[in-house]
């Protein structure tokens, strides 16, 4: 099961934040900050999962924005790998040619697209007119 | 306060807002989200798909148990809905539902079942997890659904043999997430259940050739079907092609393939070591990778494929790899290497070998415990003393910084130190050694700000035990510990000033309480623990010593633990040849102590219970009887009685009993058995057996009689009336 989504830049200011286990507030940063510490020590070519406590991280490097997923043990890492870039391909094809700036500036549009892909920490959907069906829609309401 | 106005508002793009607010805000323990519970049951049954969702959404995420269970009905409803996109966000609900609420799984198992016929791959998915979720949560759903086994068989292999389908299709497979989900659903079925499995054995054949793996999703399915293989009963020749595919990806250039191979090869190193001892030298390459998270598995991995042919090679790696390792992995890796080495040691010199070089490298991150590990190693080797001092202390000359490493280099200089600067050592280059160079070594391990309270406690001790091993340079012995006379840690204060006592008062029994060791029995109580103060009492010798006041407390204690180890692991006393006959007054002094401890005098009335005689010799008869009081535990009763002629004086038991029984002795009658048996002398001993072992009971007997004194040990191994 997943616990939670993170994307977070090189200067460790955190994007967007997704728990699906009840985290207190106090605790999120310091949780942040541990999983940025990870992610920024590595290296392109080492590997991408990494031993958190008692969860695994599996986070992958888009241009300047790290996207980290906190997995229980029993999740296939690999097909949480995948997850992340259907995610990423999905948000390109939503905002053509994603960027960070589309990320900051439409924070909860990137929420209703991760919530149509995982829910309660397990995958819904994984095909991309799926995931992106409901938002269209909602798009067209509000312009007509 | 905000989201739940917004929630409660009709327009859409508020009520997302809201709930969006809602579940990243909220949690169940908040009393917030009572008031939403309310706009989340209208919202289910809104006419708009998408209200809907929203409301299914924030019911998955922050539900608390009540909400659950009210809401529950409705999710049912829903999930039998003809939308789909209502389906699948419905079947992620239930899931939460049922881990809120356990009792409900029955009311969605139905519904469940019937969601796999589906054909939309997301709710196909939805009912796969939550099929997932309900047969890890109740064993007996597990059997129902082990009956869809087919219908998931039939699923998967219509995914992998379809054509192209540009809907699911993520780099030419199609749908690989709803493959992995359906592959571990299949292994949860399969465990354990030989039907299950057979039905499986083909499709997951099929799926393991035809997967292509050149890209990373094809390696998710491939990595999935591998697991399932090695989990379920699965036909021998699967589980070669599952090893194969691990050793495939060991020796890919993808790192993060590498990770996941030595995962799933760790879970099966117990079962089929032999498979994965082919792979052995990829593995110990691994463990040479920067990569830290592969070193971190490569050396779990090494670890476990450790044997006995093979412990020369992997431990040189294993030391290379120590000395180059991050800093969090090196006590890890050190226990490892510890344990490895003692299961395996091809010889003792190996073994001191190792652990030495592990000190040396790594010696600030061991555990504690090895200190005492490895004294007690040393001392067994005892051929090896001779090279063993000589290592330790060329060690100790060249570093002082590592704490367990002095620890142990001056307590062997300590025992060892004739043999030291007496003897040369064959297999080493001869160096200049005398006495000051080592009581050198010794100062500077007492002087410097390096060493722990505990390092400078084994130096004062083994610069104590040098002055009877070397002839000179006794007064330079006297004059450092003089000096730590007035320390300001106490431990080393009082050794000191004992240590003085010995110089001045009780000279001439400085050799022999500062004798050498004998060999330490593992087991022993006295061995575990691990202060090295008790290591110098230990030493000193009950008889020998008179009983000096602060040494009193240990010596009764001390001489107690003896006398229980007497029916501990071994046979043999641990005390070997140095123990001569206790004379009576010590040990009478030792009873004393236990009696003073357990209060006073019960006088025993005699009852008629079934009595054993123990013993008779010289006119003294010893018999036992017993009773049971509770279920384990049991009152004994010794009596003494004499019919000589003369009467016999100073008559005392003693008993010993195995370690996990608890006895407690009573205060005797009397010491005296006058003769002809005019009276008896009656002692109580009550024992607990809460572990139920086999109870037996050493006692020993002494009394003077005729003015001799004479001991007598006996052996109880079976009581009468007491099963």
């Amino acid at each position: 099961m997943i616990t939670f989504v993170l994307m977070v830049n090189r200067q460790g200011q955190t994007r967007l934040s997704r728990y699906y286990q009840p985290v207190k507030m106090s605790r999120r940063a310091a949780l942040e900050a541990d999983v940025v510490r990870e992610c920024l020590s590595r290296h392109k070519d080492q590997c991408s999962f990494v031993e958190y406590k008692d969860l695994k991280v599996v986070f992958r490097q888009y241009a300047a924005l790290y996207i980290a997923v906190g997995v229980t043990d029993d999740e296939n890492e690999l097909a949480i790998y995948e997850l992340v870039q259907n995610f990423v391909e999905v948000l390109d094809k939503y905002f053509s040619r994603v960027s960070e700036l589309d990320i900051m500036f439409n924070v909860d549009r990137v929420h209703i697209i991760l919530d149509e892909m995982i829910q309660n920490g397990r995958v819904v959907e994984s095909n991309k007119s799926n995931i992106l069906a409901p938002l269209l829609a909602l798009d067209k309401m509000a312009d007509g | 306060m905000e989201c739940v106005r917004m929630i409660a508002s009709p327009r859409y793009s508020e009520k997302r807002v809201g709930y969006l607010g809602a579940m990243m805000l909220l949690d169940e323990k908040q009393d917030a989200s009572l008031l939403i519970t309310n706009s989340i049951k209208n919202d289910l049954s809104h006419s708009s798909q998408f209200v809907q969702s929203l409301a299914l959404c924030t019911l998955a995420c922050i539900g608390s148990a009540e909400m659950c269970k009210d809401l529950a009905p409705e999710i049912d409803k829903l999930l039998r809905a003809s939308n789909s996109y209502i389906k699948k966000k419905a079947a992620l609900c239930a899931i939460h539902i049922v881990k809120k609420v356990p009792d409900l799984e029955e009311v969605f198992s139905l519904t469940a079942r019937s969601l796999l016929s589906e054909k939309h791959h997301g709710v196909l998915h939805g009912a796969v997890v939550l099929i997932t979720v309900l047969c890890e949560c109740n064993p007996e759903t597990l059997e129902r659904f082990r009956k869809t086994v087919p219908d998931l068989v039939r699923i998967m292999k219509g995914l992998v043999t379809s054509g192209y389908s540009p809907e699911h299709d993520v780099a030419g497979i199609s749908d690989p997430f709803l493959q992995v989900r359906i592959l571990r659903l299949l292994r949860i079925l399969g465990r354990n259940n030989e039907t299950a499995s057979d039905t499986m054995n083909d499709l997951l054949a099929q799926v393991a050739t035809n997967t292509d793996s050149t890209k990373t999703v094809g390696n998710a399915v491939l990595y999935e079907t591998v697991l399932t293989v090695l989990d379920i009963k699965s036909e021998s020749g699967l589980r070669i092609l599952a090893v194969n595919i691990l050793g495939r990806f060991l020796l890919n250039n993808d790192r993060n393939i590498r990770y996941i191979a030595m995962t799933s090869l760790q879970k099966i190193v117990n079962s089929d070591n032999i498979a994965v001892q082919r792979h052995r030298g990829t593995i110990v390459d691994c463990l040479k990778d920067p990569d830290a998270s592969v070193k971190r598995r490569a050396l779990d991995l090494s670890l476990a494929l450790v044997s006995a042919s093979n412990i020369r090679s992997m431990m040189k790696e294993l030391l290379v790899f120590l000395c180059s390792c991050p800093p969090d992995l090196r006590a890890e890796a050190a226990s490892g290497i510890f344990h490895a080495a003692e299961k395996y040691a091809p010889s003792q010199r190996w073994h001191i070998d190792t652990i030495l070089h592990v000190l040396t490298t790594a010696g600030g991150d061991v555990r504690d415990e090895t200190v005492p590990n490895l004294i007690l190693l040393i001392t067994n080797a005892s051929d090896l003393h001779c090279y063993t001092v000589h290592k330790l202390y060329r060690a100790l000359i060249t570093d002082i910084s590592q704490q367990p490493l002095v620890q142990v280099a001056s307590w062997c200089i300590g025992e060892y130190g004739d043999l030291l600067l007496r003897e040369e050592c064959q297999e080493m280059e001869p160096t200049e050694v005398t006495a000051d160079t080592v009581l050198d070594a010794l100062e500077t391990v007492l002087q410097s700000h390096m060493s722990t309270p505990t390092t400078r406690g084994f130096a004062l001790t083994a610069t104590m035990k040098l002055s009877t091993r070397i002839n000179e340079n006794v007064d330079r012995i006297r004059s450092i510990v003089s000096i730590y006379g007035s320390c300001i840690d106490v431990e080393l204060q009082q050794r000191a000033v004992e240590y003085n006592a010995l110089f001045k008062k009780y000279d001439h029994m400085r050799a022999a309480v500062l004798e050498r060791m004998p060999v330490i029995e593992r087991n022993s109580p006295i061995h575990t623990n691990g202060d090295s103060m008790g290591d110098v009492i230990k030493e000193v010798e009950v008889d020998k010593l008179k009983l000096k006041a602060d040494l009193l407390p240990q010596q009764p204690a001390n001489q107690v633990c003896d006398l229980l180890d007497l029916l501990g692991d071994s046979e043999k006393s641990v005390y070997g040849g140095t123990t001569s006959i206790q004379p009576i007054n010590a040990a009478k002094l030792a009873g004393g102590d236990l009696l003073d401890l357990l209060g006073g005098f019960e006088p025993t009335p005699l009852t008629p219970a079934p009595a054993m005689t123990l013993y008779e010799k010289n006119g003294v008869t010893l018999t036992l009887s017993c009773e049971k009081q509770s279920e384990c535990s049991l009152a004994v009763t010794l009596r003494g009685s004499n019919s000589s002629n003369l009467d016999v004086s100073s008559f005392s038991l003693q008993a010993a009993v195995p370690k996990s029984i608890d006895l407690h002795m009573k205060a005797p009658s009397g010491d005296t058995l006058p003769a002809r048996g005019t009276s008896q002398v009656t002692q109580l001993v009550l024992l607990n057996n809460p572990n139920k072992v086999n109870l037996k009971m050493r006692i020993r007997i002494s009394y003077s009689s005729q003015g001799s004194s004479i001991q007598e040990t006996v052996q109880v191994d079976s009581f009468p009336g007491f099963s």
